[in-house]
């Protein structure tokens, strides 16, 4: 059987959407709970089967299967279409999607097996509503489509990061999520209309062709460009924007998985792959790009180093990686970085899963009050290590090779000062992410100030951490052994990358990794190093990363002395001076209508007396016409 | 006589009519200066029909007096209404449309 690829992403593409549809309109189905997860996971398999089959149908990296119906008619022709684009980005993008979509389902039924069934229909309707929007944003062949998928993944990120609503500290989260990311969002959408303005369409096809026919940096492309970035930026989590990745945690840890690691937060960089010929033009911005892709890789990876919950360390690395891809792209090789997405959307979720497994297990988030974890739970272990391999770049794993390619892609592009502050980031990711290896599965009775987790009241029941059960360890092993596969198969078959590197890069990629895994590995298990020693060696780096950089107070800052300053000036000016104008326009009128209302006397008698003087003047004046 | 003789007398009772309306103090008063108006009107009317040979104008005169009387029966049910409420049928100190 070979069903064309566009018909096959459809497919993909409606079943979760139908499913959706089902679940939000037939509310006994959606209240059932695990009746309604079992629908949403064949949603998602359903998908799942059609992506890997239109990959497998897909053939040459240079074919585009496209199948668009006119949306939006105009004078002549069609102004909008809606539909699905079918080639190598988008439908490998859409097997990453639907695979993870599908893991993180059939997980999230074992995470969240305490929730109320009428809680857990809901996650669901919201899961299946964000597969479709997701495969949607990956799918669509214009900017439009996009853009309305962009901000329904966006809905998504809010309703699910606050599943938890009645915690307060959820809820704030969830708005954070949405206010900060609907920044960037502006600047897309600007960007959109005033790229349609310029060329008339928004199709991407269309939009390629225009594309090469014009000169780098023709007049106004440069700001296009910037306020595209800028939507990527605020959805992937790029510095200054990135203040609401961190505080997206307070989701279950599942939904951190799919969305806040694998698939939306990676739109940004997705959306710059697909309008890299745009991007090509305006050259500036892309050095902005990759300048800034690499300050957030560095940054985050030294904020990640000082966070000792879980989920923020993991949150910080995705906001570091992400760092990576767009350094990549700003560098000029967009494969590279889309490459990493790729591979970072497996293992960071199977890192994410992994630990929603510990917190399962022990009920905290705080890796100082864990240890020792390996012996109970193995299989978590096992799996969260291939992750971390993965991740800090070790050979044989599947981040390895990707991020090696970012490397000499940065170099490649004549970017000297930010492949320096990636080689760092690499150094520190190995470092960080070993740190909460060390410090969670393995160490001693002493692990922290706190002790272990499980010697605290809570799980005095007789209840010590275990593995997950079957249905969440399984999406963990088909995670992991997809990381080590991509990275066995990268050795022996990966197309060649479209630049040199030069040959010392690999061994310095590889040692850099191992450098931090054997720093952390001396500090947190041989405990050779003191931590605390080496954190007050760091001096003001150490208080300037617990604050986080400051960010959230400059964003503060700028909101207390800017905007309320302003917006004090605007409501003195409309109280004072608007207000004004207008009372004293009524007060005039309402003064002219007092002296006016005295001609009327109601007595009957003056008003025939003036009707008669009327008919006489009118006489007379006639008689004076003629 | 001539037609102007005709229409001198009307213009004289129509102004007649015109002067008691505004200067009668009494509302019975200004329902007589009306129906002189109305019937300066009516001498109009039969003057034209009958210089100019047409009946027509008489025709409407018979209307306008048959109309006239359901006035005066209305106007003076409107006064005897007026003096049953406000106490008073002098027209000034009927002033509710003052403003």
């Amino acid at each position: 059987m070979s069903a064309r690829p566009d018909s096959l992403v459809l497919v993909a593409l409606l079943a979760p959407a139908a499913v959706f549809v089902l679940l939000a309109v037939v509310a006994p189905l959606r209240r059932s709970g695990r009746l309604a997860a079992l629908i949403s996971i064949a949603g998602a398999l359903t998908a799942l089967g059609a992506a890997i089959l239109a990959w497998r149908n897909l053939g040459e990296d240079i074919d585009v299967f496209r199948h668009v119906w006119a949306w939006l008619p105009q004078h002549e022709g069609v102004l909008a279409t809606v539909g699905v684009l079918a080639d190598t980005y988008s439908v490998k993008m859409l097997v990453l999607v639907s695979l993870v979509a599908t893991l993180v389902q059939v997980y999230s039924l074992g995470y969240l097996s305490d929730e109320p069934p009428a809680a857990l229909g809901r996650y669901y309707m919201y899961q299946s509503l964000f597969a479709f929007s997701m495969m949607g944003l990956v799918l669509a062949p214009n900017f439009l489509q996009l853009f309305i998928c962009w901000e329904l993944v966006g809905l998504c990120s809010y309703l699910l990061i606050g599943f938890w609503y009645r915690k307060a500290s959820a809820a704030r989260a969830a708005v954070k999520a949405f206010w900060t990311t609907k920044a960037g969002d502006v600047g897309l959408l600007i960007g959109i209309v005033l790229l349609w303005r310029m060329t008339g369409t928004f199709d991407f096809a269309e939009l390629e062709v225009w594309a090469g026919s014009q000169q780098a940096g023709i007049a106004g492309i440069s700001l296009i460009a910037f306020c595209l970035y800028l939507g990527a930026a605020g959805k992937s989590a790029q510095f200054p924007l990135h203040i609401w990745l961190p505080d997206a945690m307070e989701g279950p840890t599942p939904v951190s998985a799919l969305i806040h690691a694998a698939t939306m937060v990676t739109a940004g960089v997705y959306l710059l792959t697909r309008t890299a010929f745009l991007f090509e033009l305006a050259p500036d911005v892309m050095t902005l790009v990759a300048w800034v892709g690499a300050g957030t890789a560095l940054m985050a990876a030294i904020l990640a180093c000082a966070q000792d919950d879980i989920k923020r360390v993991l949150a910080y690395s995705t906001v570091s990686q992400l760092g990576y891809m767009m350094a990549a792209i700003g560098a000029g090789f967009a494969n590279a970085g889309f490459l990493h997405l790729l591979t970072h959307g497996v293992f960071k979720a199977l890192l994410f899963l992994g630990a929603g497994a510990v917190i399962h297990a022990v009920h905290t988030n705080d890796i100082t009050r864990m240890g020792r974890l390996a012996k109970s739970m193995p299989q978590t272990a096992v799996v969260f290590i291939i992750g971390t391999l993965s991740l800090a770049g070790v050979p044989l794993f599947a981040g390895f090779l990707s991020k090696e390619e970012i490397l000499g892609a940065v170099l490649a592009g004549g970017l000297t000062v930010p492949f320096v502050m990636l080689a760092v980031a690499a150094f520190l990711t190995a470092f960080y992410m070993f740190r909460v290896v060390f410090l969670t599965f393995f160490g001693t009775a002493d692990a922290g100030p706190k002790g272990p987790a499980y010697e605290e009241p809570v799980h005095a029941r007789g209840h010590h951490p275990h593995d997950a059960p079957a249905v969440m360890t399984i999406p963990l092993w088909i995670l992991a052994l997809l990381s080590m596969a991509i990275g066995i198969l990268f050795m022996f078959h990966h197309e060649e990358p479209q630049f040199e590197s030069p040959v010392w890069l690999t061994p310095a990629a590889v040692g850099v990794g191992l450098a931090g895994i054997g720093l952390a590995w001396l500090t947190f298990q041989r405990r050779s190093i003191d931590g605390d020693r080496l954190a007050s060696a760091m001096g003001p780096l150490r208080t300037a990363a617990h604050a986080g950089f400051w960010i959230d107070d400059a964003f503060l800052f700028v909101y207390r002395s800017v905007l309320l300053v302003f917006s004090r000036t605007i409501g003195w000016i409309d109280r004072y001076v608007v207000d004004g104008i207008v009372n004293v326009m009524s007060a005039w009128t309402v003064m002219g209508g007092g002296r006016l209302r005295r001609m009327q006397t109601g007595r009957v008698q003056d008003y025939v007396f003036g009707v008669a003087v009327g008919v006489v003047a009118l006489l007379i004046w006639l008689g004076g016409v003629k | 006589m001539g037609l102007h003789a005709y229409l001198f007398l009307a213009a004289v009772v129509f102004s007649i009519g015109l002067f008691g309306v505004i200067t009668r103090r009494n509302t019975i008063g200004i329902l007589l200066g009306v129906e002189l108006m109305l019937n300066a009107v009516n001498i109009n009317l039969v003057a034209f029909s009958r210089f100019h040979g047409q009946t027509a104008g008489m025709i409407l005169t018979v209307f306008a007096i048959a109309i006239t009387v359901a006035e005066v029966a209305l106007g003076l049910a409107l006064v005897i209404l007026l003096f049953r409420t406000r106490r008073t049928a002098i027209a000034d100190q009927i002033d509710w449309l003052k403003g």
